[in-house]
């Protein structure tokens, strides 16, 4: 069955060479002739009204061409339905520092930035909230006006009867766990070139052009529509190389509006670039999340019933932050056979920039609680880690108690490859002290089964276009964004077609040109947008089958597609491979220019040869093209009623159609000295379905472990007052190849039933297993349990002494407690470009202005 | 601020260009060259997104004046191709996996380069020191290293990776 010619290959990305020549296009290396530069201005509060914004000494400065406002785009928008609250540039309210004042659209850089100093903005400073627990009893200054208590959204989920669990239970854990915010720091900073066309009828400015770094272009067209109040099609948004994304844009994110707004104003194309700063500050990534947590078993180690309650810090606007509440709750199943679940989580605003989808969305800090705990849980019933796992496996195909799905599930055999490679059984807990092996296991969607916006349309569709010169060219709205989207949809194409990959070309992510798809986030592209690439790529096989068949003289089902040949059954199999080299380089002869004309008198050549018994991929395309009078065809892909999940409030969010499993052994060693912690290897098994492209599958399991491992170790963002304390990629200490362990990726292929060609997830499922894995190994070298991620030296170290019952480390101690505790202005911050230690007006160490 | 007129070798070819003497070299090469394949990750020399080679030296662009490179040798990730081929780092990087997004590849391909040129054969733990300024957030380094060693067996088997092309 495996008998496959290009998937299930390692091969190249189809847009490697651009990326490694540099030739390849990113949305910031583009210009367009009288393109401008636009520059935003923050907003230096967590919290204020603006009273009043004077732009005129800006205005007057030689090349500054336009200043937008909130003004010049007051409608909202946000990439939930539910979560319409943000503006393009502030209206009335500026809620987090670095919100977006307003934009500055100059000839060059410079100028723009200058510009940005000569604008004058009055605040009213209003109260802050930083603390999501204390945001939660707020009942002045509300962050939105229609959110009481700044609660953006609350669930609570009761399935089974939890009491009853737990009363079963012979053991039980309760315990607060911390995940502090992590943010994706994709290596290229956003960028949008907003461009408006001329009407050739009307004269005036017609169609929008949008180029922009983005995973959701369809989305993007969507919300510019309703900020800029013009039809959707007459907005065309293309996606170029994008550098990255880890979810990080999966929405509309403010410099897309803004870009286009500020171009409209100015009346010429704006080009925004984000400084590596005012990407942090647009962030969208994981929230910190409070868990508290409590899982009862058996003597047995069968899990009888969870409760958790979620607090998760959402910043101040929507973002994603009701899909992710609702993530964290339902993805507490379909990895293990729970049979009773609490599930209460708050979504909480604060005055901090707003958190959003980041890889493994809502799943990470709840399963590094999970996992931490059943590890916990196995040592005090002395069972083995990596068997209690094993106690509770799901026995698919099932429905999990929380309503999803699942079908294929390979996470028996990801526990038993990484227990056997990791030498698990011989080693773990035999380690010298110091030195500790864990493990881990985690899972995720192959995509959401229902849309952001609610409808029923496809999720993924994909046309295909085949002409007489034998090239296939495949539109997909598929974004890639470096994770192999392009190079699978050539894979499908390819394989299905049976023609080799250099016929194919791909056209995607172009809202003109390539029919829509929802985008690429929550893991979804080869699992809907693959299966559309198939779909149509064998509505359009059928097409030549039955073209060829008539030339041949056979029946269209027995035409076999193989290595740019179209051949009847029996003799694909009996052809000796000279004979079929021979037609192919026949055929390259009617490839060339000449084509036309050639393939004419290749046709005549046939008919005076008579019925043949192969042709080459050409000939069959020309034949079918002849009978048919265009080759063309179409896929979509939209995930069964039964996968979308639940009936009740809330219940759209978690199923999928496929979930990828994952299990994870991490080697650390922990210096009881410095309390730093240094991870060894990571064994990592992943259940794709299918392997399409092994090496970018494992590409793509290792990027998640090492990002995991850069969570759990060192990457945090550090905030005081609202001010971001470490916007730059070394303070935020992202991990650097000499901290960056060996991965040893381990395939694991179930075979998903209605996978293209059985491939599931495999880029985002392996990340939250690494955590805990990491989390678990330190106890077993050091014997204590981490509860706050990361794991810094700091809090190792107090772990230590907590447990040696000396006297911890208090790192702040002599600090002035009478100090501000309203919001102080960061005097250090590279933000504000340089402009040094400016002070708060109602700091005291504010210095009077020089007078004039 | 005036313009002044600087000299600037580029992949072989000089160009005479007319630039702030504040232009940073990374801004002269993307905005006045149009050699984009050079890139801006931070603005602080902190991820080597935009690393060149001066001299045969890497070295950040983004925090170098244009105007200080005058009468010294700069290659970028455009003058790495052979013959209108990918150099043998360059094929091995797309085979291995080396690149996800591609953002940060032609940064770390040009310092890989200076590595290979000054240590042939680098140990793994030499080939991680040597990776350690160039930031990635996609691949987790492990492939890179496959890509690496990969490359050094194509160059010392003086492959060309013209031949596989052709096929």
């Amino acid at each position: 069955m495996t008998d496959f010619s290009i998937i299930g290959k390692p091969i190249a990305m189809v847009d490697a060479a651009g990326k490694t020549t540099g030739a390849g296009k990113y949305t910031d290396d583009l210009s367009v002739p009288g393109m401008l530069v636009g520059r935003i201005l923050h907003s230096p509060y967590p919290h204020a009204r603006i009273r009043r914004i004077d732009s005129s000494r800006a205005e007057k400065l030689e090349g500054v061409v336009a200043i937008a406002t909130g003004k010049d785009a007051p409608n909202t928008y946000g990439i939930l339905p539910v979560g319409h609250d943000e503006h393009a540039l502030a209206v009335d309210k500026v809620r987090y520092v670095g919100d977006n004042v307003a934009c500055v659209a100059a000839v060059d850089e410079a100028t723009a930035d200058k510009a940005l100093e000569l604008m004058d903005v009055e605040y009213e400073v209003l109260p802050a909230y930083f603390d999501p627990e204390a945001s939660m009893k707020a009942d002045t200054d509300l962050i939105h006006d229609n959110k009481p208590r700044n609660l953006e959204k609350d669930y609570h989920h009761v399935f089974g009867d939890p009491e009853k669990g737990f009363a079963e239970a012979d053991c039980v854990a309760e315990a607060r766990f911390i995940a502090n915010e992590v943010t994706h720091a994709a290596m290229e900073p956003h960028s949008t070139l907003a461009s408006f066309e001329i009407d050739s009828q009307t004269g005036k400015p017609g169609r929008l052009i949008v180029w922009s770094s983005t995973q959701v272009p369809y989305y993007l067209q969507h919300k510019l529509s309703l900020v800029l109040e013009m039809p959707m099609a007459q907005i065309r948004v293309i996606k170029p190389l994008v550098g990255g994304g880890f979810g990080g844009k999966s929405e509309v994110i403010p410099l897309e509006i803004i870009a286009a707004v500020a171009a409209r104003k100015a009346r010429a194309p704006v080009k925004i670039t984000y400084t590596r700063e005012e990407v942090f500050w647009a962030h969208r990534g994981r929230p910190r999340t409070i868990v508290d947590l409590k899982t009862g078993v058996k003597r047995d180690g069968r899990i009888t019933a969870v409760q958790a309650r979620v607090v998760q810090d959402g910043g101040a606007y929507c973002s994603y932050g009701v899909v992710t509440i609702l993530y964290s709750g339902a993805l507490l199943g379909a990895l293990y056979d729970i049979p009773n679940i609490q599930y209460d989580g708050y979504r909480v605003l604060t005055n901090k920039p707003a958190c959003g989808a980041m890889r493994g969305h809502g799943t990470v800090n709840v399963r590094f609680a999970f996992e931490s705990q059943l590890d916990e849980l196995a040592a005090k019933i002395n069972l083995d880690p990596a068997e209690i796992r094993q106690r509770n496996l799901l026995q698919p195909p099932c429905f999990t108690v929380n309503g999803l799905r699942v079908h294929s599930y390979g996470l028996p055999e990801c526990i038993e490859k990484t227990v056997e490679r990791s030498g698990w059984k011989e080693r773990k807990g035999k380690l010298p002290r110091g030195r500790g092996l864990g493990i881990g296991c985690s899972h995720y969607v192959s995509g959401a089964a229902n849309s952001i916006i609610r409808s029923d349309m496809p999720h993924s569709t994909v046309n295909i276009k085949i002409d007489r010169d034998g090239g296939v060219v495949v539109y997909t709205g598929a974004s890639e964004i470096g994770q192999g989207s392009d190079t699978m949809t050539a894979q499908i194409a390819a394989e299905t077609l049976g023609c080799s990959l250099g016929r194919i070309k791909i056209v995607a992510a172009d809202t003109d040109l390539t029919p829509i798809d929802i985008g690429s986030y929550s893991s979804r592209v080869t699992f809907m947008a693959g299966n559309a690439t198939l779909r149509a790529a064998l509505e359009v096989k059928k097409q030549i089958a039955a073209a060829a068949a008539r030339e041949m003289g056979c029946a269209a089902e027995a035409m076999v597609f193989c290595n740019d040949v179209v051949s009847r059954k029996n003799d694909a199999a009996e052809a000796p491979a000279s004979t079929q080299a021979a037609t192919r380089s026949e055929a390259s002869v009617s490839g060339r220019v000449e084509g036309q004309l050639l393939r004419g008198s290749l046709q005549q050549k046939r008919k005076d040869k008579g019925p043949k018994d192969s042709m080459t991929f050409e000939e069959a395309v020309v034949a079918a093209i002849d009978f048919h009078g265009t080759l063309t065809g179409t896929g979509s892909y939209a995930p069964p009623p039964e996968a979308r999940g639940g009936k009740y409030k809330g219940g759209g969010v978690g199923p999928s159609p496929a979930y990828s499993y994952s299990a994870q052994v991490a080697e650390v060693s922990v210096d009881e000295e410095t309390g730093e912690v240094t991870v060894h290897k990571v064994w990592a098994a992943h259940d794709c379905g299918r392997a399409l492209n092994p090496v970018s599958v494992e590409g793509q399991i290792i990027g998640s472990v090492w990002m995991g491992m850069g969570q759990a170790l060192t990457e945090e963002m550090v905030w005081k007052d609202g001010m971001l304390m470490n916007p730059g990629l070394l303070e935020y200490r992202s991990p650097s190849s000499v901290e960056s362990p060996e991965v040893e990726p381990i395939i694991v292929e179930s075979i998903d039933p209605e996978g293209p060609f059985g491939a599931k997830e495999c880029s985002e499922g392996s990340l939250a297993a690494t955590i805990p894995a990491i989390a678990n190994a330190i106890y077993d070298a050091v014997g204590v349990r981490l509860h706050e991620a990361p794991f810094t030296p700091e809090r190792v170290l107090a772990a230590l002494r907590a447990k040696k019952n000396s006297k911890p480390i208090n790192l702040t101690e002599g600090v002035d407690p009478t100090s501000p505790a309203g919001f102080r202005e960061h005097g250090g911050s590279l933000w504000f470009r340089g402009k040094g230690p400016e002070r708060h007006p109602l700091d005291p160490a504010r210095r009077p202005e020089p007078a004039q | 601020m005036k313009k002044v007129l600087i000299d600037l070798r580029v992949n072989g070819r000089s160009y005479e260009l007319a630039i702030e003497p504040s232009t940073l070299l990374l801004d002269a090469l993307r905005l006045d060259l149009r050699l984009t394949g050079s890139k801006r990750g931070c603005d602080d020399s902190s991820c080597g997104a935009c690393t060149v080679q001066v001299d045969g030296i890497p070295m950040l662009s983004c925090t170098m004046l244009a105007a200080s490179c005058e009468g010294q040798e700069i290659t970028t990730i455009e003058g790495v191709s052979e013959h209108g081929s990918l150099a043998a780092i360059q094929k091995a990087y797309g085979d291995w996996g080396g690149a996800q997004c591609g953002f940060c590849t032609p940064g770390f391909i040009m310092t890989v380069k200076h590595l290979l040129a000054v240590n042939p054969e680098p140990t793994e733990e030499e080939i991680r020191g040597a990776l350690s300024g160039n930031l990635c957030r996609c691949t987790g380094y492990n492939q890179m290293y496959e890509a690496i060693r990969a490359a050094i067996v194509a160059e010392q088997k003086g492959i060309r990776p013209t031949s596989s092309l052709a096929q």
